[in-house]
């Protein structure tokens, strides 16, 4: 334990510095520099420009224009809808011309609901101004961050207003901005460290201020020399103490969890957040984007991407969102002739897009092309030898080849025993199994089981609450119903004097024992479902059946693709 | 479609086992050089036999032999046991070790990666049980032999039984260091004297020691190489150690060095090469440096009160069974659930 040392300046602790080490990891080859000898360069505007309305982790934002809207650049296009949420915004000035279903990065291939909108030429802004944030209501200047669609540019897209609110301890010691990007391939993050690291800090020196940080640091793997020297000069002059501190580099140094590690020597606790240890941890990207918002009044809709791979010239662009891919790689000297589909992202976590008419979205660091030569597909999978190679390389330190036989067996109590959601799909596993097994896709799958089970268990519960509180309803109507027929019947005789005495007792009598009778309907409507228990062998065999079809599918659907 | 990742290293189970090979020649060179080529004509025998009876197996599971063959696996099974046999063992006895191990032990148990037990201990172990005479004449050292076989004798002699004119069994045979310390306590002799015989070397047996460092230097190897963590073996070789020093600080003329028992028998391949098979050994770290200390003290109790020679086989096997149970206990604290500061 370092002691500290009262009135101790911030230069003093600077000086020693210990890092720390995270278990696991693995150095695949980087492939960055062939996208890093040319600058950043300003993508043209496109033809069209779709823009999702799900672009951040939460809730999907509401479209609040409609088609032949004419938009201005910067204009809010799609406002934030619940607590987890920002708000999507035009990248140019244009017409909206559909608010419909379109192809996006994301895994499953689906389509989702997109605004897209023909440009104008002439990119003209909405009103916009820089925020005067060191005078305003915390809370107040939040919500204008989350009006501004600001979101983690990192990869994760998480509302960066819910990261910038210091709790109930108005403090949050440990403002980290990660520079590590250690995926192989991509060098967005790398390109504008060198070409932006004033602004860089000039959003930090907002996120200090918000989350009324002690310490600043700036995290860049040890790979990116040019980086860490700009924006050592950077730190020279931003007029507040920055630390930038070159770590190893070692895939996945760059995770979040990894780098506070590295840092710090703190683990973030499992299910919380980093805040829980007084850590902030911010990609430099939105720091850059932050800074845009505060100091100029932009809301986000431009990003850097790296396009590399199988293209002619790998560079970085400035990309405004919604831009299709298709667009993008011709910017890159177009892709080589051999491609056979693009990732969005870099090759260890990327997720394979459905098409090259998928937009960049906030999420897009990079557009990897693939090709056969330079991805070959995975040799067909070996039984697993329990080497525990995965487990040396595991940056979680789980036990993968456990949680591989629990997922495979559908074990899924005992894969959440072994911490199943503890796992951040980084993929150290897969590249290092030598019986080439896709583990990931083993956890993915097991994660999305439990996802559904939980699911189907709360329509499960909420369904037998409604299915309770309408036999309620139902009993007490006709209770009420019975009770007024009774009334009514033994009203009558008063009312129909020639009516003869027995009529009446009979009429009485009728719907008491009609009200009996729904009494016992009632009761016996509400009886659990008769479905379950008691049931002929041959309705069991019917049962086995489609229990064995829906298993059937099920490992269909679980089967690696590589064959 | 293809997922994530999209990259993998250039690594696979056959170079794994390649490997593992590899780091098994130097020790067998010497193997040749100190006692005669008999051993090549028994490891090839055993690797022969290994083969079919992998290729037949997998055929009969209804499974792609090429990829399951060329997995190497099944040869390394075939040397280690071969290795862990009398080199002038007649040639049904590898026949039928190796069938043991391949077919019982392996596929029986589900294959490669299912399987509870080492199959090659599992070949050895019914060997000594069921014929414990051939499996106690040993080779020996040329040193000290009153003849050598060459090549084609040795290979007379396994699959015929039959030796050149003028040579008898004790001339090319003889006991092993370990079998004759224990012969000689029962005779009441004392460690001083037993161990002044020609078949004792300078720390383990004549010959055989150098054998044994060679196991020992491609166990390192495998350790650089990253095939196998340093726990088992570090952990087994303490065990020996430790509770042969505690015997024998007790009793120095009745329990020899526990140098002696690191030099001999199945120790050094036993350590690097088939307590460190994945498929049947402990998983975690805390689980390896338990299994590999638990496969020592019982690998030195049946040694020195139990009814074998050497324990070796019959520890790997006994704590096999504890395997699940060790993983199960021993499981690492996973990022995020250690205690606060723990770390620092």
């Amino acid at each position: 334990m370092e002691m500290e040392i009262p009135g101790g300046t911030n230069e003093s602790r600077l000086m020693n510095r210990t890092l720390y080490e995270f278990n696991g990891g693995v150095h695949p080859d980087e492939h960055k520099q062939v996208s890093t000898a040319r600058p950043i360069a300003l993508a043209p505007l496109p033809k069209q420009l779709v823009i999702p309305l799900s672009q951040h982790i939460g809730q999907a934002a509401k479209a609040i224009v409609s088609v032949g809207d004419q938009v201005l650049k910067g204009q809010r296009i799609g406002q934030a809808e619940g607590y987890v949420s920002v708000s999507v915004h035009a990248p140019t000035s244009g017409t909206v011309t559909a608010i419909a279903a379109h192809a996006v990065a994301h895994p499953s291939g689906l389509s989702d609901l997109c605004v897209s909108i023909v440009p104008d030429g002439a990119d003209q802004w909405v009103e916009h101004a820089s925020l005067d944030y060191r005078n305003m209501e915390p809370s107040h200047l939040r919500n204008l961050l989350r009006d501004m669609g600001i979101a983690g540019l990192g990869g994760a897209v998480f509302p960066s207003f819910i990261k910038l609110n210091p709790g109930a301890a108005q403090k949050v010691p440990t403002l980290i901005l990660n520079g590590g990007e250690c995926e192989p391939w991509i060098s967005c993050d790398d390109m504008l460290m060198r070409e932006r690291a004033v602004e860089i800090l000039q959003g930090a020196a907002v996120m200090r201020f918000m989350l009324n940080s002690d310490d600043v640091l700036v995290g860049i793997e040890d790979n990116k020399p040019e980086a860490i020297a700009a924006l050592r000069v950077a730190a020279a002059e931003c007029g507040f103490p920055v630390e930038v501190i070159a770590v190893p580099t070692v895939y996945p140094g760059g995770g979040a969890k990894q780098l506070i590690k590295v840092l710090t020597g703190k683990e973030v606790p499992s299910g919380g957040r980093s805040t829980d240890i007084g850590v902030a941890t911010f990609n430099v990207g939105t720091a850059y984007a932050l800074h845009r918002a505060v100091n100029h009044g932009e809301p986000l809709i431009s990003r850097i991407v790296t396009v590399t791979g199988n293209v002619h010239r790998p560079q970085n662009f400035e990309v405004l969102i919604g831009m299709p891919v298709a667009e993008l790689v011709r910017l890159a000297g177009s892709v080589k002739d051999d491609t056979s589909g693009y990732v969005m992202g870099g090759p260890m976590m990327g997720i394979t897009l459905a098409g090259d008419d998928v937009p960049v979205v906030k999420a897009t660091n990079c557009i990897l092309a693939q090709s056969p030569g330079l991805f070959p597909p995975a040799p067909p999978a070996m039984p697993c030898i329990r080497c525990t190679r995965c487990a040396q390389a595991c940056p979680a330190d789980l036990q993968p080849q456990e949680l591989y036989w629990f997922a495979r067996a559908k074990n899924f109590g005992k894969t959440q025993e072994y911490n199943l959601f503890d796992c951040i799909e980084c993929g150290c596993c897969s590249y290092v199994c030598p019986s080439h097994i896709p583990l990931v896709q083993y956890y993915r799958y097991a994660k999305s089981e439990i996802w559904a089970k939980e699911k189907d268990k709360k329509a499960a519960d909420q369904a037998r609450e409604r299915h309770e509180f309408r036999q309620l309803r139902i009993e007490r109507e006709k209770r009420e119903r019975a009770a007024k027929l009774a009334q009514r019947a033994s009203a009558k005789p008063a009312e129909v004097a020639s009516g003869s005495p027995e009529d009446a007792a009979a009429a009485a009598k009728k719907a008491t024992i009609q009200a009996a009778i729904e009494r016992a309907k009632a009761k016996k409507d509400s009886v659990t479902p008769k479905n379950v228990t008691d049931l002929p062998p041959e309705k069991l065999q019917e049962i086995a059946e489609i229990e064995a079809r829906r298993a059937k599918i099920r490992e269909i659907a679980q089967q690696p693709v590589d064959e | 479609m293809q997922t994530s990742p999209y990259i993998a290293e250039q690594t696979s189970v056959s170079i794994i086992m390649l490997k593992v090979l590899a780091a098994l020649v130097p020790a067998i060179a010497a193997y040749v050089w100190l006692f005669g080529p008999a051993i090549l004509v028994t490891l090839t025998l055993a690797s022969a036999t290994a083969l079919v009876l992998e290729a037949a197996a997998v055929k009969l599971r209804g499974l792609p032999i090429k990829p399951f063959l060329m997995d190497g696996s099944a040869l390394v099974t075939a040397w280690l046991l071969a290795l862990s046999l009398p080199p002038i063992a007649p040639w049904w006895l590898i026949v039928l070790g190796t069938f043991f191990a391949i077919v019982v032990a392996k596929h029986l148990y589900g294959g490669l990666g299912n399987n509870l037990f080492n199959p090659a201990m599992v070949g050895y172990a019914v060997l000594i049980i069921s014929f414990p005479v051939q499996m106690t004449q040993w080779s020996a050292p040329l040193l000290l032999a009153g003849a050598h076989l060459d090549l084609l004798q040795a290979a007379q002699y396994i699959f015929t039984g039959s030796l050149p004119n003028g040579i008898g069994l004790d001339a090319i045979s003889s006991a092993t260091p370990l079998d004759t310390l224990r012969t000689q306590l029962q005779l009441e002799h004392t460690v001083r004297e037993i161990t002044q015989l020609p078949i004792f070397g300078s720390i383990g047996g004549s010959g055989s020691e150098i054998v044994v460092l060679l196991f020992l230097l491609g166990g390192i190897y495998l350790w650089l190489a990253r095939i196998i963590t340093w726990h088992i073996p570090v952990a087994f070789m303490a065990g020996l150690w430790i509770t042969g020093g505690l015997f024998h600080i007790t009793d120095p003329d009745r329990y020899i060095s526990p140098w002696f028992h690191l030099a001999t028998g199945g120790v050094m391949l036993g350590a690097f090469f088939i307590a460190t098979d994945p498929v049947t050994g402990a998983t975690t770290p805390k689980g390896k440096l338990i299994f590999g200390a638990g496969i020592g003290v019982l690998t030195y109790l049946i040694r020195t009160v139990g009814g074998y020679p050497d324990g070796v086989a019959f520890a790997v096997l006994l704590m096999n069974i504890a395997v699940p149970l060790i993983d199960t206990y021993t499981q690492p604290a996973v990022y995020g659930h250690k205690k606060k500061g723990a770390s620092e």
